[in-house]
């Protein structure tokens, strides 16, 4: 297993450099100049010169990526164009809520697509239809537009949560989820989708397999056929829909959070984005790389735990 | 080379129109003409809107659909119509440019990977997985970060990024197209890759490129909605169909229609992409399988009422009795009879043979008596019996009841029949609980299967349990298989092929197995087979079956010495162990 998890890491590295390279050449088309931005035009010469260097802006495109990469190795990752704050200060301030809305995305849609993927397999074909339209209308209606409908039916209409905002766990536990489920609900509608069809599929296909017919024939129960065995046996196709959908709601997150107003990543990136402040968007970047990457190193743990040959081996 | 290509008859079949067919599959026609019908209104906005878009009229500002405003004002009273069709231009022209560029990088490089191969094959293979792992929206919003408002660099990111999906796809149907004749025919003449590229892969490529750019389509109208509605991709007071999501968002109190009307349009459009996308691949699917598109499901096999309801009387002798039995399977040109009016007994403590070639419909014979057809399949007639009870027609739940512990099943391919996610002990334990009768804990279930495998000479029952099916041979699984059949001592075992899947040496050890089983345990065990070697080993009593029908049925030696049918006499020459065996039989 750990061999996995090592080619996995020897893949990301590339990725990194590349996602990195590719901002940090971005800002070489900057128009004008950040310093210049930033300072306002009332900056003495000696300001802007020293704002220049502390950017790295007087030097060399290569040079200048390379001391920005050896600054991240250090946990460097600049300062806001902005606010002069650490970028790592505050993607440590704001991850926590782009996580939260991650983790509880993928098991929202976990538990829900595979207890839908289930039921449409074993039952008749309308179930079966039935989750044909839904994963249809999850996956091509936009996840920004129905967290909208959500908010102007739950929030609005019914007043049964908060619109927007967020309160902090620490203030009052019973806020903070009231004001979580609607982003956490618009945000996994996606992965529903695709992971009920997956399930679906993955059932469908298991339960024609020889060794069920053989715990069939031997009069085992019809309940612990499809909830242990054949579900045991959709494992990773279904493992692999719930690692792709996991990895959607990484951008899928930047939507929602400007939907709901949170304080998460995504709110803060798209200000960046609005200000010109390319290292908070760049420490973004690769902070939702690295994200990318977990998800998928951990699909492959899953996958050895799931496979008794690799597990075995 | 002139126009006049040789190639032009060795071409194995004409460029297939992607659309044709599309009139069948109303869904599809119907998600097409949403998505020419919305692109030609937005592409004639100027001659279209009743109102200029940013004209404001305060005084009607939030006002329902009237006749002038189709649609309704917004909060500043400009025609929410007029709105809607200028404002799918910046969405439509973004995801043009998206999928354009997708379109002619995806192609090119997916073909040259695809039909080069070599080096060139590894590096874009490999420029490919990093491409596909990129976070792909927060570098547009790096991109959007520099060139503020832009959609156009915003929506050429997304397809430069994107097209590695596609090349991926175009790679594999190219590798597959490379190797067909017509290819091998251009390259004899002598044409050069980049005209038998462009030529003859490029047009067998088109119908799974429309799907991918249908979908792709989709995505990029989400994406660059999502964009809009952000505010990052249309500078405002201009309209976009994102952006006037956000504006509806901020009086969503007010007027919640609004959101209705503006989002519902983006959501059918990427819907009518999707559906559009989705029936193209059916009809690409059903064009290589040659498949008209109206082509007929299976329907249900009738039973013929007679004699699948009336009860006739519970035959006198033998555990297993099957009476005048058919079975039939749906199919798209109707039922097919697969076993024709067969009937034979089996009394306790026999061995019997169901014999034939594949085919022959003795499987399903002996899965329908456990209730375990496959889909679409239906004994049409007659009855079985077991030990004096009427098996068909017995509701599922009934079967249930029967299945482990009147009648069990040893099926073919021993290395498939365990569920391989589990040790052999958590199975058969599980099996023991359901069927074994043993009302003890774990220690009592766990004794129960060490005695399980120990009775079907398995050396060393504790390991065995702990293990996986993968860990053992096939000959120690199909033991295993033989010890959960067991579990519940049934009154009659289906064998359905037990050696087939195995070693010679191994077979016999099966056989002996079975046949000790049957002394100990005075159980009835059908095998099923097609190795007349195996009858003539094992059996006392067996039938014959051709085509669904019983050409032959008597004790084992009448079968070999006095063979009255054709067919059984063609089996018995055509298996050569049977001459030298057949000593042994007398």
């Amino acid at each position: 297993m750990s061999s996995i998890i090592l080619r996995r890491l020897a893949l990301s590295v590339p990725l990194l450099v590349v996602v990195s390279a590719i901002t940090s050449l971005l800002e070489s088309f900057v128009p004008g100049d950040p310093a210049r931005t930033l300072l306002g035009i009332n900056a003495t010469p000696e300001q802007y010169e020293a704002l220049r260097a502390a950017l790295h802006l007087d030097k060399p495109f290569v040079e200048q990526y390379w001391l920005y990469l050896t600054g991240i190795l250090h946990g460097d990752f600049g300062n806001s164009l902005f606010s002069g704050e650490s970028v790592l200060a505050v993607i440590g301030q704001r991850l926590p809520v782009t996580l939260t809305l991650v983790i509880g995305a993928t098991l929202l849609s976990t538990l829900v697509g595979v207890l839908l993927g289930v039921y449409s397999a074993t039952r008749g074909r309308f179930s079966r239809r039935l989750i044909d339209v839904v994963s249809l209308l999850g996956s091509a209606l936009p996840n920004f537009w129905l967290a909208l409908m959500l908010m102007s039916l739950f929030a609005v209409r019914f007043q049964l949560f908060p619109a927007t905002g967020y309160t902090p766990f620490a203030q009052s536990p019973g806020q903070w989820a009231a004001g979580l489920v609607l982003p956490v609900v618009s945000l996994s509608i996606g992965g529903v989708a695709l992971i009920s069809k997956v399930t679906r599929d993955a059932m469908l296909s298991t339960l024609a397999r020889d060794h069920i017919r053989t715990l069939r024939a031997s009069g085992v129960r019809p309940a612990s056929i499809i909830w242990k065995h054949a579900l045991r046996g959709c494992g990773m196709p279904v493992a692999t829909a719930v690692g792709l959908s996991a990895i959607a709601f990484i951008p899928g997150s930047i939507l929602v959070e400007n939907v709901f107003t949170l304080p998460g990543l995504g709110t803060t990136v798209v200000d960046a984005t609005n200000q010109h402040d390319l290292p908070v968007v760049q420490g973004a970047a690769i902070t939702f790389t690295v994200l990318v990457i977990a998800v998928n190193l951990l699909v492959d743990v899953v996958y050895s735990l799931l496979n008794p040959k690799v597990r075995a081996a | 080379m002139t126009a006049t290509d040789p190639l032009v008859s060795v071409r194995p079949r004409k460029r297939a129109n992607p659309l044709a067919g599309i009139w069948r599959r109303p869904l599809t026609a119907v998600a097409l003409a949403v998505v020419l019908t919305v692109t030609v209104a937005v592409i004639l906005a100027p001659l279209l809107a009743p109102h200029p878009p940013l004209a404001q009229d305060l005084l009607h500002a939030r006002s329902g659909p009237s006749g002038s405003h189709p649609l309704g004002t917004d909060d500043l009273g400009r025609d929410v119509l007029s709105r809607l069709l200028y404002g799918g231009r910046p969405a439509l022209l973004g995801t043009a440019v998206a999928v354009g560029v997708y379109i002619v990088l995806g192609m090119t490089l997916g073909i040259l990977a695809g039909y080069l191969r070599g080096w060139t094959d590894r590096v874009i293979v490999a420029v490919m997985d990093v491409m596909l792992s990129v976070p792909i929206v927060i570098l547009m919003l790096a991109v959007l970060a520099i060139f503020s408002q832009s959609n156009v660099a915003a929506m050429l990111t997304l397809g430069v990024l994107s097209s590695a999906g596609l090349a991926r796809i175009i790679r594999s149907a190219c590798i597959g197209l490379r190797e067909e004749l017509f290819v091998d025919a251009a390259k004899v003449s002598g044409l050069g890759p980049v005209r038998i590229m462009a030529r003859h892969i490029f047009p067998g490529l088109v119908g799974q490129l429309l799907v991918q750019v249908c979908l792709f389509s989709g995505i990029a109208l989400m994406v660059q909605t999502g964009l809009g509605f952000l505010g990052l991709a249309t500078p405002p007071p201009a309209p976009s169909w994102g952006g006037m999501v956000g504006e509806a968002s901020q009086v969503i109190q007010q007027s919640p229609g609004l959101l209705v009307v503006t989002g519902g349009l983006i959501g059918l459009m990427s819907l009518s992409f999707g559906l559009l996308g989705d029936g193209l691949r059916d009809l690409d699917q059903d064009r290589r399988r040659g498949i008209s598109a109206g082509a007929r499901k299976p329907g249900r096999v009738p039973i013929a009422k007679e004699t699948a309801e009336t009860p006739d009387t519970a035959p006198d002798t033998g555990v297993l009795a099957v009476r005048d039995y058919s079975i039939a399977f749906a199919t798209a040109q109707g039922p097919r009879t697969v076993v024709d009016s067969v009937g034979f007994t089996v009394h306790p403590g026999e061995i019997f043979g169901l014999v034939g070639e594949s085919g022959s419909g003795k499987t399903v014979t002996g899965l329908s008596l456990l209730g375990l057809l496959a889909p679409g399949g239906t004994v049409t007639g007659g009855s079985a019996w077991l030990a004096g009870t009427r098996i068909t027609g017995l509701p599922e739940r009934e079967l249930q009841r029967i299945r482990g512990k009147e009648i069990a099943l040893v099926s073919q391919e021993p290395m498939v029949a365990l569920d391989p996610y589990f040790t052999i002990g958590s199975q058969l334990g599980e099996v023991v609980r359901r069927t074994g009768g043993v009302t003890g804990g774990k220690d009592a279930v766990r004794q129960r299967v060490r005695e399980l495998l120990t009775s079907v000479h398995l050396r060393d029952p504790d390991d065995v349990a702990r293990r996986y099916p993968h860990e053992l041979s096939g000959g120690m699984v199909q033991r295993v298989v033989i010890a959960m059949a067991l579990a519940g001592s049934p009154k009659v075992l289906i064998a359905d092929e037990p050696t087939t899947a195995l070693d010679v040496t191994v077979q016999a050890g099966i056989l002996d197995l079975l046949r000790s089983l049957r002394d100990e345990r005075g159980m009835a065990i059908v095998l099923i087979t097609h190795d007349l070697g195996v009858v003539a080993d094992v059996c006392d009593r067996a039938i014959v079956m051709e085509k669904g029908r019983i050409v032959e049925e008597g004790p084992v030696e009448d079968i070999f010495y006095r063979p009255r049918h054709p067919y059984t006499k063609k089996l018995i020459a055509s298996t050569p162990s049977i001459a030298t065996t057949e000593g042994r039989i007398a």
